[in-house]
């Protein structure tokens, strides 16, 4: 049996990834699991200067998930290229860096930044709901994405993942024109835009009004998403959206990712990601299943 | 020991606003629980928990203050308000129960500042549990000059009152008058023209606030406990930021994370 997969020519020892912004950058969850048994560390989002991201409250808690408006606080990528990839050096994990801008320019400068570091790939936040410029924009109309996908691309040393909305009416139509950009894999969902009020105080209870609705409510939609756009297009799709446990991974996988990411529940259990690794191992054994994408159910 | 995640089991839990207490009626619940865990080995004054519902509907962990902490038995205290669907199935768990925490988190207050310093400790409302354990590292410790402590309630449900006052003094305030001086914390302060070198606190912001005012204009150094709504509780999700009057060395920006740079601050260094 082999849990190792292959995107975009990058190989990884097993399908789990941690979703970007929900894992530091891999050192705050290091004292609680081992980085050495992960696909992927995927970062925060990473601007080419400073951001200082929205007022608080930036959480919240709703019926199985949680809505975040956290605006993309990061240190910027001199800091990343410093101070956290060497971090991740250290371990055995593939290092994916995400990337967000509020111009296209933005997201140039921090890919030629990122060009001759020890970044394995690169992901493209073009889907993040809490920030007002640029961002989710251009991750919301075909032709914008494919846009930003081509300049990316031009510049990129390593493959590129574009991460995208599900905050659209026709997922697949998105999925095929990063691919025809040029996009080496697509990473999906983002979070579902949100809100929540508080009725004794009468007011949202994010400062941001709105925020990415995450957690466990959101699986079902992700699945559909995961499922319509990998078989839209031949790229690979790494899956995430409310993974909780081995299960909820294999359903992505069976519905057409070639990897998933685990987001919130690292915030619910921190050793979640270790766990999924083994449990699809274990799944795999029972059934006999010897290579990951044998997981994939052609017709389903 | 780091920050773990671990079964724990409830040694005992009983409601402090029971039966015959004054200001039940005004619907404040709050708890007090004794949980069996080897986390309180290396627990500090300040430091909190994150208590994990086992309804998965309510997903994030809960951050708690830790309210005394028996190192030598392993065992921690905390004392909480049922302050929505978390702290309400909390406060029906039994001795006996099991659940899992995670801990001990964020910095605790500095015992190191209160050497050779006339010390003020002011907890208001929820924010006096962690007073307590804080009054009795300070005693221990026995390098502060002098302790007062000052307890700031609603009402006359005075919780906590009586263990804190085992480890000296409490000056008593409450908004409606029933006990001690009418009014607030800084009341007291007036009231009983209190001196202090090095204020520690826990409670609303509006309290925070007018202790800050105060640190500044009377030179003491303020060290004040910040909340905020908290997913991860380790520092990753950058969810509970407080603002800071530099950039932060973590961040590279004027925001610090109150889970894990904090909760305690000076309060000159935050933008409160």
């Amino acid at each position: 049996m082999n849990t190792k997969v292959k995107i975009a020519g990058v190989e990884f020892k097993n399908p789990v990834m941690t979703a970007s912004g929900t894992f530091g950058s891999g050192m705050e969850y290091a004292e609680f699991v081992d980085l050495n048994k992960l696909g992927a560390v995927v970062t925060k989002g990473v601007a080419n200067v400073p951001w200082e991201g929205n007022p608080a409250p930036r959480v919240a808690e709703v019926y199985g998930g949680m809505l975040n408006a956290i605006g993309l606080q990061n240190p910027g990528v001199d800091v990343l290229i410093e101070r956290d990839i060497p971090f991740l050096q250290q371990y055995d994990t593939k290092i994916i860096v995400n990337v967000c801008g509020k111009t296209v320019e933005d997201y140039l400068e921090v890919v030629e930044k990122l060009g001759d570091t020890a970044a394995d790939m690169l992901e493209i936040n073009v889907s993040c709901p809490n920030v007002k410029e640029g961002a989710i924009a251009f991750g919301q109309k075909a032709d914008c994405l494919y846009d930003i996908t081509s300049e990316i691309k031009k510049k990129a040393k390593q493959p590129v993942i574009m991460k995208l909305s599900p905050n659209v009416t026709d997922i697949a139509e998105m999925a095929k024109a990063a691919e025809a950009a040029g996009a080496d894999a697509l990473s999906m969902i983002n979070t579902i835009t949100g809100m929540k009020i508080d009725i004794h105080k009468r007011k949202c209870v994010l400062a941001n009004k709105t925020g990415g609705l995450s957690g466990p409510a959101i699986k079902p939609v992700a699945v559909r998403m995961v499922y319509q756009a990998s078989r839209a297009v031949k790229i690979p799709v790494i899956g995430m959206g409310g993974i909780s446990c081995a299960e909820d991974a294999i359903e992505f996988l069976m519905a057409g990712a070639s990897a998933v990411a685990v987001g919130a529940m690292n915030f619910v259990n921190p050793y979640v990601t270790m766990e999924i690794a083994e449990g699809i191992e274990e799944y795999m054994r029972k059934y006999g299943i010897e290579e990951i994408s044998g997981l994939k159910i052609d017709d389903l | 020991m780091g920050k773990k995640k671990v079964k724990t089991k409830v040694v005992s839990q009983r409601e402090l606003s029971g039966k015959g207490t004054e200001g039940r009626e005004t619907g404040e619940r709050i708890y007090d629980m004794w949980l069996e865990t080897d986390l309180a080995g290396d627990a500090r004054a300040g430091q909190f928990i994150c208590i994990y519902p086992q309804d998965k509907s309510t997903l994030l962990p809960r951050p708690i203050s830790i309210c005394e902490a028996d190192r030598e038995n392993g065992r921690l205290r905390i004392v909480y308000r049922v302050a929505g669907k978390g702290t309400k199935e909390f406060s029906h768990y039994k001795a006996g129960d099991d659940i899992e925490i995670l801990g001990c988190l964020g910095n605790g207050f500095p015992l190191e500042a209160a050497e050779g310093k006339r010390v003020i400790i002011m907890g208001g409302g929820i924010g006096i549990p962690p007073m307590l354990q804080l009054l009795k590292d300070l005693r221990e410790e026995g390098k502060a000059e002098d302790v007062k402590v000052i307890a700031g309630y609603r009402n006359g449900q005075l919780f906590l009152k009586e263990d804190m006052e085992k480890y000296g003094d409490v000056y008593v305030a409450t908004e409606d008058g029933s006990a001690g001086t009418k009014g607030n914390v800084m009341d007291v302060i007036a009231a009983e023209a209190l001196q202090a070198d090095v204020v520690m606190a826990c409670g609303p912001m509006p309290m925070l606030r007018a202790i800050r005012s105060y640190s500044g204009e009377h030179g003491a150094k303020a060290y004040i406990s910040l909340e905020e709504r908290m997913a991860c509780g380790v520092g990753a999700c950058l969810g509970c930021v407080c603002r800071t009057k530099k950039e932060d060395a973590h961040s590279h920006v004027k925001n610090a994370r109150i889970c894990t740079d904090g909760p305690v601050f000076l309060a000159e260094d935050v933008d409160i």
